[in-house]
Protein backbone atom coordinates (compact mmCIF):
# COMPACT_ATOMS: atom_id res chain seq x y z
CA UNK A 1 0.00 0.00 0.00
CA UNK A 2 1.04 3.13 -0.85
CA UNK A 3 1.78 6.14 1.60
CA UNK A 4 -0.70 8.11 -0.29
CA UNK A 5 -3.34 6.01 0.10
CA UNK A 6 -2.42 4.36 3.49
CA UNK A 7 -3.10 8.39 4.96
CA UNK A 8 -6.24 8.24 2.52
CA UNK A 9 -7.42 5.52 4.76
CA UNK A 10 -6.81 6.77 7.77
CA UNK A 11 -8.84 10.33 7.19
CA UNK A 12 -11.64 8.15 5.66
CA UNK A 13 -11.83 6.07 9.39
CA UNK A 14 -11.76 8.87 11.32
CA UNK A 15 -14.61 10.59 8.95
CA UNK A 16 -16.68 6.99 8.95
CA UNK A 17 -16.66 7.30 12.95
CA UNK A 18 -18.86 10.35 12.23
CA UNK A 19 -21.45 9.11 9.15
CA UNK A 20 -21.80 5.69 12.00
CA UNK A 21 -22.66 7.70 14.63
CA UNK A 22 -25.00 9.17 12.40
CA UNK A 23 -26.76 6.19 10.87
CA UNK A 24 -26.08 4.10 13.49
CA UNK A 25 -29.27 4.88 15.93
CA UNK A 26 -31.76 5.32 13.05
CA UNK A 27 -30.94 1.60 11.76
CA UNK A 28 -31.18 0.42 15.61
CA UNK A 29 -34.88 2.56 15.23
CA UNK A 30 -35.95 0.80 11.96
CA UNK A 31 -34.23 -3.10 13.26
CA UNK A 32 -35.65 -2.96 16.49
CA UNK A 33 -39.13 -2.34 15.61
CA UNK A 34 -39.45 -5.14 13.19
CA UNK A 35 -42.73 -6.67 13.33
CA UNK A 36 -44.01 -4.50 16.41
CA UNK A 37 -44.88 -1.73 13.32
CA UNK A 38 -48.24 -2.79 12.52
CA UNK A 39 -49.46 -3.14 15.94
CA UNK A 40 -47.91 0.19 17.16
CA UNK A 41 -49.61 1.71 13.72
CA UNK A 42 -52.97 0.40 14.57
CA UNK A 43 -52.63 2.59 18.48
CA UNK A 44 -55.61 5.34 18.41
CA UNK A 45 -52.71 8.22 18.74
CA UNK A 46 -51.74 7.39 15.68
CA UNK A 47 -53.93 7.70 12.80
CA UNK A 48 -55.60 11.25 14.28
CA UNK A 49 -51.96 12.32 14.34
CA UNK A 50 -51.02 11.47 10.97
CA UNK A 51 -54.37 12.87 9.40
CA UNK A 52 -52.99 16.40 11.60
CA UNK A 53 -50.26 16.15 10.63
CA UNK A 54 -50.92 15.80 6.47
CA UNK A 55 -53.71 18.62 6.92
CA UNK A 56 -51.17 20.78 8.34
CA UNK A 57 -48.22 20.50 7.02
CA UNK A 58 -49.72 20.76 3.39
CA UNK A 59 -51.38 24.06 4.37
CA UNK A 60 -48.33 25.49 5.80
CA UNK A 61 -46.31 24.59 2.94
CA UNK A 62 -49.35 26.13 0.75
CA UNK A 63 -48.81 29.53 2.93
CA UNK A 64 -44.66 29.32 2.49
CA UNK A 65 -44.71 28.60 -1.23
CA UNK A 66 -47.29 31.65 -2.23
CA UNK A 67 -45.86 34.02 -0.15
CA UNK A 68 -42.35 32.69 -0.04
CA UNK A 69 -41.93 32.68 -3.90
CA UNK A 70 -42.85 36.28 -4.29
CA UNK A 71 -40.75 36.97 -1.56
CA UNK A 72 -37.51 35.11 -3.01
CA UNK A 73 -38.34 36.43 -5.93
CA UNK A 74 -37.40 40.09 -4.91
CA UNK A 75 -34.48 39.76 -2.76
CA UNK A 76 -32.78 37.46 -5.33
CA UNK A 77 -32.96 40.12 -8.07
CA UNK A 78 -32.28 43.24 -5.54
CA UNK A 79 -28.67 44.23 -4.78
CA UNK A 80 -29.46 46.70 -1.81
CA UNK A 81 -27.83 45.95 1.33
CA UNK A 82 -31.01 46.39 3.03
CA UNK A 83 -32.56 43.29 1.25
CA UNK A 84 -29.09 41.56 2.17
CA UNK A 85 -29.67 42.53 5.57
CA UNK A 86 -33.33 41.23 5.40
CA UNK A 87 -32.61 38.02 3.55
CA UNK A 88 -29.86 36.79 6.43
CA UNK A 89 -32.45 38.30 8.95
CA UNK A 90 -35.06 35.81 7.59
CA UNK A 91 -32.62 32.89 8.68
CA UNK A 92 -33.17 33.40 12.13
CA UNK A 93 -36.04 31.16 12.85
CA UNK A 94 -33.26 28.18 11.14
CA UNK A 95 -31.01 29.09 14.53
CA UNK A 96 -33.12 29.98 16.96
CA UNK A 97 -34.73 27.20 19.13
CA UNK A 98 -38.34 25.78 17.93
CA UNK A 99 -38.87 26.41 22.00
CA UNK A 100 -37.89 30.19 21.34
CA UNK A 101 -40.26 30.10 18.21
CA UNK A 102 -42.55 28.93 21.10
CA UNK A 103 -42.74 31.64 23.16
CA UNK A 104 -42.18 34.36 20.79
CA UNK A 105 -45.77 32.83 19.47
CA UNK A 106 -47.39 32.84 22.82
CA UNK A 107 -46.35 36.57 23.70
CA UNK A 108 -47.09 37.59 20.15
CA UNK A 109 -50.71 35.68 19.38
CA UNK A 110 -51.13 34.60 22.76
CA UNK A 111 -54.00 35.29 24.89
CA UNK A 112 -53.04 38.10 26.94
CA UNK A 113 -50.74 39.60 24.12
CA UNK A 114 -51.92 42.83 22.84
CA UNK A 115 -52.90 41.59 18.96
CA UNK A 116 -55.10 39.29 21.12
CA UNK A 117 -56.85 42.42 22.76
CA UNK A 118 -57.53 44.09 19.43
CA UNK A 119 -59.00 41.57 17.85
CA UNK A 120 -61.94 41.15 20.36
CA UNK A 121 -62.06 42.26 24.44
CA UNK A 122 -62.66 38.81 25.59
CA UNK A 123 -59.34 38.27 23.76
CA UNK A 124 -59.28 35.85 20.54
CA UNK A 125 -56.54 33.71 19.98
CA UNK A 126 -55.24 30.79 17.71
CA UNK A 127 -53.62 29.00 20.78
CA UNK A 128 -54.85 25.74 21.27
CA UNK A 129 -56.34 25.07 17.81
CA UNK A 130 -55.10 23.52 14.44
CA UNK A 131 -54.26 26.86 13.23
CA UNK A 132 -51.71 27.40 16.03
CA UNK A 133 -50.40 24.11 14.57
CA UNK A 134 -50.09 25.89 10.97
CA UNK A 135 -48.40 28.80 12.60
CA UNK A 136 -45.66 26.80 14.35
CA UNK A 137 -44.98 25.24 11.17
CA UNK A 138 -44.80 27.96 8.89
CA UNK A 139 -42.68 29.77 11.27
CA UNK A 140 -39.76 27.29 11.43
CA UNK A 141 -40.16 25.92 7.89
CA UNK A 142 -40.39 28.98 5.79
CA UNK A 143 -36.60 30.04 5.96
CA UNK A 144 -35.36 26.66 4.27
CA UNK A 145 -37.67 27.18 1.63
CA UNK A 146 -36.65 31.12 1.16
CA UNK A 147 -32.98 30.10 1.34
CA UNK A 148 -33.60 27.43 -1.37
CA UNK A 149 -36.02 30.06 -3.62
CA UNK A 150 -33.71 32.79 -3.43
CA UNK A 151 -30.72 30.88 -4.40
CA UNK A 152 -32.61 29.06 -7.46
CA UNK A 153 -33.94 32.74 -8.56
CA UNK A 154 -30.16 34.15 -8.48
CA UNK A 155 -29.17 31.59 -10.89
CA UNK A 156 -31.48 32.71 -13.84
CA UNK A 157 -28.99 34.40 -16.47
CA UNK A 158 -29.20 38.39 -15.35
CA UNK A 159 -29.25 38.42 -19.47
CA UNK A 160 -32.75 36.73 -20.11
CA UNK A 161 -34.39 39.15 -17.67
CA UNK A 162 -32.65 42.40 -18.74
CA UNK A 163 -33.12 41.28 -22.43
CA UNK A 164 -36.81 40.69 -21.81
CA UNK A 165 -37.60 44.25 -19.93
CA UNK A 166 -35.68 45.72 -22.77
CA UNK A 167 -38.64 43.72 -25.07
CA UNK A 168 -40.93 45.43 -22.73
CA UNK A 169 -42.07 42.75 -20.56
CA UNK A 170 -44.07 43.72 -17.43
CA UNK A 171 -42.15 42.70 -13.94
CA UNK A 172 -44.96 40.20 -13.99
CA UNK A 173 -44.63 38.59 -16.91
CA UNK A 174 -40.90 38.13 -16.32
CA UNK A 175 -41.70 36.28 -13.01
CA UNK A 176 -44.17 33.90 -14.33
CA UNK A 177 -42.52 33.22 -17.86
CA UNK A 178 -38.68 33.49 -16.66
CA UNK A 179 -38.22 33.25 -12.97
CA UNK A 180 -40.66 30.47 -12.20
CA UNK A 181 -40.02 28.02 -14.88
CA UNK A 182 -36.30 28.19 -14.62
CA UNK A 183 -36.51 28.10 -11.05
CA UNK A 184 -38.79 25.29 -10.63
CA UNK A 185 -36.45 22.44 -9.45
CA UNK A 186 -34.50 24.76 -6.93
CA UNK A 187 -38.76 26.01 -5.88
CA UNK A 188 -39.27 21.92 -5.70
CA UNK A 189 -36.37 21.06 -3.84
CA UNK A 190 -37.31 23.91 -1.15
CA UNK A 191 -40.47 22.96 -0.70
CA UNK A 192 -39.53 19.34 -0.13
CA UNK A 193 -36.81 20.71 2.76
CA UNK A 194 -39.07 23.17 4.00
CA UNK A 195 -41.65 20.25 4.23
CA UNK A 196 -39.68 17.93 5.75
CA UNK A 197 -38.82 20.30 8.53
CA UNK A 198 -42.56 21.32 9.33
CA UNK A 199 -43.54 17.89 9.93
CA UNK A 200 -40.47 17.41 11.84
CA UNK A 201 -41.86 20.44 14.38
CA UNK A 202 -42.51 19.62 17.77
CA UNK A 203 -41.40 22.53 20.29
CA UNK A 204 -43.20 25.42 19.12
CA UNK A 205 -45.95 23.23 18.23
CA UNK A 206 -46.51 22.08 22.38
CA UNK A 207 -46.09 24.81 23.51
CA UNK A 208 -47.72 27.48 21.29
CA UNK A 209 -50.59 24.84 20.14
CA UNK A 210 -51.20 22.57 23.39
CA UNK A 211 -51.44 18.46 22.50
CA UNK A 212 -55.17 17.31 21.81
CA UNK A 213 -55.46 14.42 20.08
CA UNK A 214 -57.63 15.77 16.67
CA UNK A 215 -56.82 18.91 17.20
CA UNK A 216 -53.04 19.49 17.64
CA UNK A 217 -51.05 16.39 18.60
CA UNK A 218 -49.30 16.51 15.42
CA UNK A 219 -47.37 13.15 14.62
CA UNK A 220 -44.15 14.07 16.61
CA UNK A 221 -46.04 15.51 19.96
CA UNK A 222 -47.97 11.67 19.52
CA UNK A 223 -44.58 10.59 19.52
CA UNK A 224 -43.63 11.98 23.21
CA UNK A 225 -46.74 11.00 24.64
CA UNK A 226 -46.51 7.57 23.63
CA UNK A 227 -43.04 7.41 24.42
CA UNK A 228 -44.34 6.94 28.04
CA UNK A 229 -47.12 4.69 27.94
CA UNK A 230 -46.02 2.27 24.80
CA UNK A 231 -42.55 3.07 23.79
CA UNK A 232 -43.59 -0.02 20.31
CA UNK A 233 -45.94 3.11 19.53
CA UNK A 234 -43.60 6.06 19.59
CA UNK A 235 -41.18 3.47 17.45
CA UNK A 236 -43.95 3.02 14.63
CA UNK A 237 -44.20 6.61 14.44
CA UNK A 238 -40.76 7.59 14.16
CA UNK A 239 -40.26 4.79 11.36
CA UNK A 240 -42.75 6.38 9.04
CA UNK A 241 -41.18 9.77 9.72
CA UNK A 242 -38.52 8.84 9.12
CA UNK A 243 -39.61 6.95 5.89
CA UNK A 244 -41.40 10.36 5.01
CA UNK A 245 -38.10 12.25 5.70
CA UNK A 246 -36.22 9.38 3.06
CA UNK A 247 -38.44 9.92 0.37
CA UNK A 248 -38.56 13.61 0.70
CA UNK A 249 -34.55 13.37 0.69
CA UNK A 250 -34.50 11.41 -2.33
CA UNK A 251 -36.87 13.96 -4.27
CA UNK A 252 -34.58 16.80 -3.48
CA UNK A 253 -31.62 14.67 -4.67
CA UNK A 254 -33.48 13.95 -7.82
CA UNK A 255 -34.49 17.16 -8.80
CA UNK A 256 -31.19 19.27 -8.06
CA UNK A 257 -29.43 16.15 -9.84
CA UNK A 258 -31.10 16.90 -12.72
CA UNK A 259 -30.25 20.70 -13.05
CA UNK A 260 -26.38 20.27 -12.35
CA UNK A 261 -24.77 18.99 -15.11
CA UNK B 1 1.47 19.68 20.55
CA UNK B 2 -2.09 20.36 19.17
CA UNK B 3 -3.11 16.49 18.87
CA UNK B 4 -2.28 16.61 23.29
CA UNK B 5 -4.40 19.47 23.37
CA UNK B 6 -7.45 18.02 21.66
CA UNK B 7 -6.82 14.98 23.72
CA UNK B 8 -7.29 16.63 26.77
CA UNK B 9 -10.17 18.41 25.30
CA UNK B 10 -11.93 14.81 24.65
CA UNK B 11 -11.55 13.78 28.01
CA UNK B 12 -12.15 16.85 29.91
CA UNK B 13 -15.25 16.96 28.39
CA UNK B 14 -15.46 12.67 28.90
CA UNK B 15 -14.59 12.83 32.74
CA UNK B 16 -17.12 11.99 34.75
CA UNK B 17 -19.25 14.58 37.61
CA UNK B 18 -17.71 15.41 40.34
CA UNK B 19 -17.42 12.58 42.85
CA UNK B 20 -19.66 14.31 45.23
CA UNK B 21 -22.63 14.94 43.08
CA UNK B 22 -26.01 13.65 44.23
CA UNK B 23 -28.29 13.45 41.28
CA UNK B 24 -31.95 13.72 42.23
CA UNK B 25 -35.08 13.19 39.97
CA UNK B 26 -38.30 14.45 41.07
CA UNK B 27 -41.76 15.04 39.89
CA UNK B 28 -42.01 18.16 38.44
CA UNK B 29 -44.59 19.53 41.23
CA UNK B 30 -41.54 19.18 43.65
CA UNK B 31 -39.32 21.92 42.13
CA UNK B 32 -39.91 25.05 44.15
CA UNK B 33 -39.62 22.81 47.21
CA UNK B 34 -36.71 20.60 46.64
CA UNK B 35 -34.77 23.48 44.79
CA UNK B 36 -34.88 25.24 48.86
CA UNK B 37 -34.21 21.62 50.56
CA UNK B 38 -31.20 21.46 47.91
CA UNK B 39 -29.75 25.08 49.55
CA UNK B 40 -30.02 22.96 53.28
CA UNK B 41 -28.52 19.68 51.78
CA UNK B 42 -25.31 22.12 50.36
CA UNK B 43 -24.61 23.57 54.09
CA UNK B 44 -25.42 19.97 56.08
CA UNK B 45 -22.91 18.34 53.26
CA UNK B 46 -20.31 21.26 51.83
CA UNK B 47 -18.98 18.56 50.00
CA UNK B 48 -21.46 17.95 48.04
CA UNK B 49 -23.30 19.05 45.18
CA UNK B 50 -27.11 18.37 44.01
CA UNK B 51 -28.47 18.65 40.90
CA UNK B 52 -31.95 17.95 40.38
CA UNK B 53 -33.87 16.31 36.68
CA UNK B 54 -37.24 17.55 37.59
CA UNK B 55 -40.31 16.21 34.90
CA UNK B 56 -43.42 14.63 34.64
CA UNK B 57 -43.02 11.49 36.88
CA UNK B 58 -43.76 9.63 33.82
CA UNK B 59 -41.13 10.60 31.82
CA UNK B 60 -38.72 9.99 34.51
CA UNK B 61 -39.76 6.69 35.05
CA UNK B 62 -39.06 6.28 31.26
CA UNK B 63 -35.80 7.75 31.80
CA UNK B 64 -34.81 5.56 34.38
CA UNK B 65 -36.24 1.95 33.00
CA UNK B 66 -33.61 2.93 30.02
CA UNK B 67 -30.67 3.33 32.56
CA UNK B 68 -30.62 6.91 33.01
CA UNK B 69 -27.49 8.47 35.95
CA UNK B 70 -29.72 9.09 39.33
CA UNK B 71 -29.70 8.45 43.01
CA UNK B 72 -33.10 9.41 44.81
CA UNK B 73 -36.07 9.40 42.47
CA UNK B 74 -39.11 11.37 44.19
CA UNK B 75 -42.69 10.37 42.49
CA UNK B 76 -45.66 12.33 42.34
CA UNK B 77 -47.84 8.56 42.91
CA UNK B 78 -47.53 5.27 43.99
CA UNK B 79 -48.41 3.51 40.82
CA UNK B 80 -45.29 4.75 38.43
CA UNK B 81 -42.89 3.76 41.59
CA UNK B 82 -44.43 0.76 42.45
CA UNK B 83 -43.50 -0.34 39.03
CA UNK B 84 -39.86 1.12 38.99
CA UNK B 85 -39.95 -1.56 42.27
CA UNK B 86 -41.17 -4.38 40.92
CA UNK B 87 -38.75 -3.78 38.15
CA UNK B 88 -35.71 -3.29 40.53
CA UNK B 89 -34.56 -0.41 39.33
CA UNK B 90 -35.21 0.88 42.81
CA UNK B 91 -35.23 -0.09 46.35
CA UNK B 92 -38.48 0.13 48.80
CA UNK B 93 -40.34 3.47 48.80
CA UNK B 94 -41.38 5.72 51.59
CA UNK B 95 -44.47 7.96 51.22
CA UNK B 96 -42.82 11.61 52.20
CA UNK B 97 -45.46 13.98 51.46
CA UNK B 98 -49.41 14.22 50.52
CA UNK B 99 -50.70 16.87 47.77
CA UNK B 100 -54.57 17.87 46.93
CA UNK B 101 -55.97 18.52 44.16
CA UNK B 102 -57.64 22.26 43.82
CA UNK B 103 -59.08 24.16 40.65
CA UNK B 104 -56.62 26.89 39.77
CA UNK B 105 -58.46 29.64 38.08
CA UNK B 106 -56.71 32.39 35.24
CA UNK B 107 -56.86 35.71 36.33
CA UNK B 108 -59.53 36.52 33.95
CA UNK B 109 -62.09 33.83 34.31
CA UNK B 110 -61.81 34.16 37.80
CA UNK B 111 -64.53 36.62 37.88
CA UNK B 112 -66.95 34.34 36.85
CA UNK B 113 -65.57 30.94 38.43
CA UNK B 114 -65.90 30.91 42.08
CA UNK B 115 -67.42 27.23 42.64
CA UNK B 116 -66.76 24.00 40.67
CA UNK B 117 -70.03 24.28 39.63
CA UNK B 118 -69.07 27.20 37.15
CA UNK B 119 -66.46 25.56 35.59
CA UNK B 120 -68.67 23.87 32.53
CA UNK B 121 -69.44 27.44 31.51
CA UNK B 122 -65.66 27.61 30.55
CA UNK B 123 -64.41 27.50 26.87
CA UNK B 124 -60.71 26.69 27.86
CA UNK B 125 -60.06 23.60 30.33
CA UNK B 126 -56.22 21.98 30.20
CA UNK B 127 -55.74 18.90 32.04
CA UNK B 128 -52.21 16.38 32.36
CA UNK B 129 -52.11 13.30 29.92
CA UNK B 130 -53.33 9.83 30.60
CA UNK B 131 -50.03 8.68 31.85
CA UNK B 132 -49.13 11.87 33.82
CA UNK B 133 -50.26 12.01 37.69
CA UNK B 134 -51.82 15.17 37.62
CA UNK B 135 -54.12 13.66 34.47
CA UNK B 136 -54.53 10.48 36.39
CA UNK B 137 -55.60 12.48 39.60
CA UNK B 138 -57.93 14.76 37.67
CA UNK B 139 -59.29 11.87 36.35
CA UNK B 140 -59.91 10.07 39.66
CA UNK B 141 -61.78 13.77 40.82
CA UNK B 142 -64.03 13.16 37.90
CA UNK B 143 -65.02 9.92 38.63
CA UNK B 144 -66.34 11.01 42.12
CA UNK B 145 -67.83 14.29 40.40
CA UNK B 146 -69.83 12.16 38.35
CA UNK B 147 -71.86 10.43 41.58
CA UNK B 148 -71.58 13.64 43.19
CA UNK B 149 -74.26 16.37 43.54
CA UNK B 150 -72.58 18.34 40.65
CA UNK B 151 -74.43 16.13 38.63
CA UNK B 152 -73.83 13.48 36.23
CA UNK B 153 -73.17 15.76 33.00
CA UNK B 154 -70.51 17.55 34.98
CA UNK B 155 -68.30 15.32 33.28
CA UNK B 156 -68.91 15.61 29.42
CA UNK B 157 -69.42 19.30 29.86
CA UNK B 158 -65.79 19.60 31.74
CA UNK B 159 -64.17 17.18 28.83
CA UNK B 160 -66.09 18.67 26.07
CA UNK B 161 -63.62 21.95 26.72
CA UNK B 162 -60.52 19.95 27.53
CA UNK B 163 -58.00 22.15 25.21
CA UNK B 164 -54.72 20.24 26.11
CA UNK B 165 -53.30 17.78 27.59
CA UNK B 166 -49.81 18.48 29.01
CA UNK B 167 -47.46 16.32 29.97
CA UNK B 168 -46.13 17.55 33.62
CA UNK B 169 -48.14 18.93 36.52
CA UNK B 170 -45.97 21.92 35.85
CA UNK B 171 -47.27 22.73 32.11
CA UNK B 172 -50.51 22.07 33.10
CA UNK B 173 -50.15 25.21 36.14
CA UNK B 174 -48.04 27.59 33.20
CA UNK B 175 -51.27 27.01 30.82
CA UNK B 176 -53.00 28.64 33.72
CA UNK B 177 -50.83 31.41 35.03
CA UNK B 178 -50.35 32.64 31.21
CA UNK B 179 -54.15 33.04 30.87
CA UNK B 180 -54.05 30.91 27.73
CA UNK B 181 -56.52 27.93 29.57
CA UNK B 182 -59.27 28.99 32.03
CA UNK B 183 -58.78 26.53 34.67
CA UNK B 184 -57.08 23.54 35.34
CA UNK B 185 -57.08 21.08 38.54
CA UNK B 186 -53.85 21.37 40.16
CA UNK B 187 -52.21 20.23 42.93
CA UNK B 188 -52.54 23.00 45.82
CA UNK B 189 -48.87 23.65 46.38
CA UNK B 190 -48.80 24.56 42.21
CA UNK B 191 -51.67 26.12 42.62
CA UNK B 192 -49.74 28.80 45.64
CA UNK B 193 -46.98 29.40 43.94
CA UNK B 194 -48.69 31.20 41.34
CA UNK B 195 -51.08 33.50 43.14
CA UNK B 196 -48.54 36.42 42.42
CA UNK B 197 -49.99 35.75 38.70
CA UNK B 198 -53.78 35.90 40.06
CA UNK B 199 -54.52 32.41 40.16
CA UNK B 200 -57.46 31.86 41.71
CA UNK B 201 -57.87 28.84 43.90
CA UNK B 202 -61.25 27.24 43.81
CA UNK B 203 -60.99 24.52 46.80
CA UNK B 204 -62.65 21.11 45.52
CA UNK B 205 -64.38 19.94 48.68
CA UNK B 206 -64.21 17.13 50.99
CA UNK B 207 -67.37 14.79 48.59
CA UNK B 208 -64.42 14.79 45.80
CA UNK B 209 -61.33 15.16 47.48
CA UNK B 210 -58.34 13.18 46.02
CA UNK B 211 -54.92 12.82 47.79
CA UNK B 212 -51.62 12.58 45.77
CA UNK B 213 -49.04 10.15 47.69
CA UNK B 214 -45.82 11.01 47.01
CA UNK B 215 -43.56 8.21 47.83
CA UNK B 216 -39.24 8.48 47.46
CA UNK B 217 -36.48 5.76 46.91
CA UNK B 218 -33.18 5.52 46.37
CA UNK B 219 -32.14 3.95 43.20
CA UNK B 220 -30.89 -0.04 43.01
CA UNK B 221 -26.90 0.50 43.02
CA UNK B 222 -26.59 4.62 43.09
CA UNK B 223 -23.65 5.84 42.44
CA UNK B 224 -23.07 7.30 45.93
CA UNK B 225 -25.05 5.44 48.21
CA UNK B 226 -24.14 7.60 51.70
CA UNK B 227 -25.89 10.73 49.72
CA UNK B 228 -28.58 9.45 48.27
CA UNK B 229 -29.31 7.77 51.89
CA UNK B 230 -29.13 11.24 53.35
CA UNK B 231 -30.87 13.45 51.09
CA UNK B 232 -33.87 11.00 52.49
CA UNK B 233 -33.18 11.34 55.41
CA UNK B 234 -33.17 15.13 55.24
CA UNK B 235 -37.06 14.95 53.30
CA UNK B 236 -38.38 12.81 56.17
CA UNK B 237 -36.50 15.26 59.02
CA UNK B 238 -38.41 17.70 61.10
CA UNK B 239 -37.20 20.54 58.94
CA UNK B 240 -37.68 18.70 55.50
CA UNK B 241 -41.34 18.38 57.06
CA UNK B 242 -41.42 21.91 57.70
CA UNK B 243 -40.42 23.19 54.14
CA UNK B 244 -42.41 20.55 52.64
CA UNK B 245 -44.94 21.99 54.83
CA UNK B 246 -44.79 25.55 54.51
CA UNK B 247 -44.98 24.68 50.42
CA UNK B 248 -48.16 23.59 50.88
CA UNK B 249 -47.52 19.83 51.07
CA UNK B 250 -48.91 17.86 53.88
CA UNK B 251 -46.70 16.30 55.79
CA UNK B 252 -46.62 12.86 57.02
CA UNK B 253 -46.64 11.09 60.22
CA UNK B 254 -43.16 9.49 60.77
Amino acid sequence: MTKWRRQHLVLAGIGGLLALYLFAPLVVLVASTGEGFFHGLAHPLVWPALKLSLSTTLTSLAVVVTLGTPLAWVLARSSSRGARVLESLLQLPVVVPPAVAGVALLLTFGRRSLLSAAFSPDGWSPSFTSLAVVMAETFVSAPFFLQAAISAFRRIDGNLVTVARTLGASPLRIFFSIGLPLAAPGLLAGGATSWARALGEFGATLMFAGNLEGRTQTLPLAIYTALETDLKVAQSISVVLIVAALALLLLVRLVTKERSP
Amino acid sequence: MKAHLLVALLLSACKPAPEKELIVFAASSLKDVFGGLGATFRQQHPEAQVSFNFAGTQELRTQLEHGAPADVFASADVRHMAELERAGRVQASTLFAKNELVLAVSREASVSVKRLEDVPSLERIVMGGPDVPIGQYTRELLQRASTSSLGPDFVARFEAHVVSKELSARQVLARVSLGEAQAAFVYRTDALSVADAGVAIVPVGDELRVVADYPIAIVTKPAHPALAAAWLELVHSAEGQRQLSSAGFVPVAP
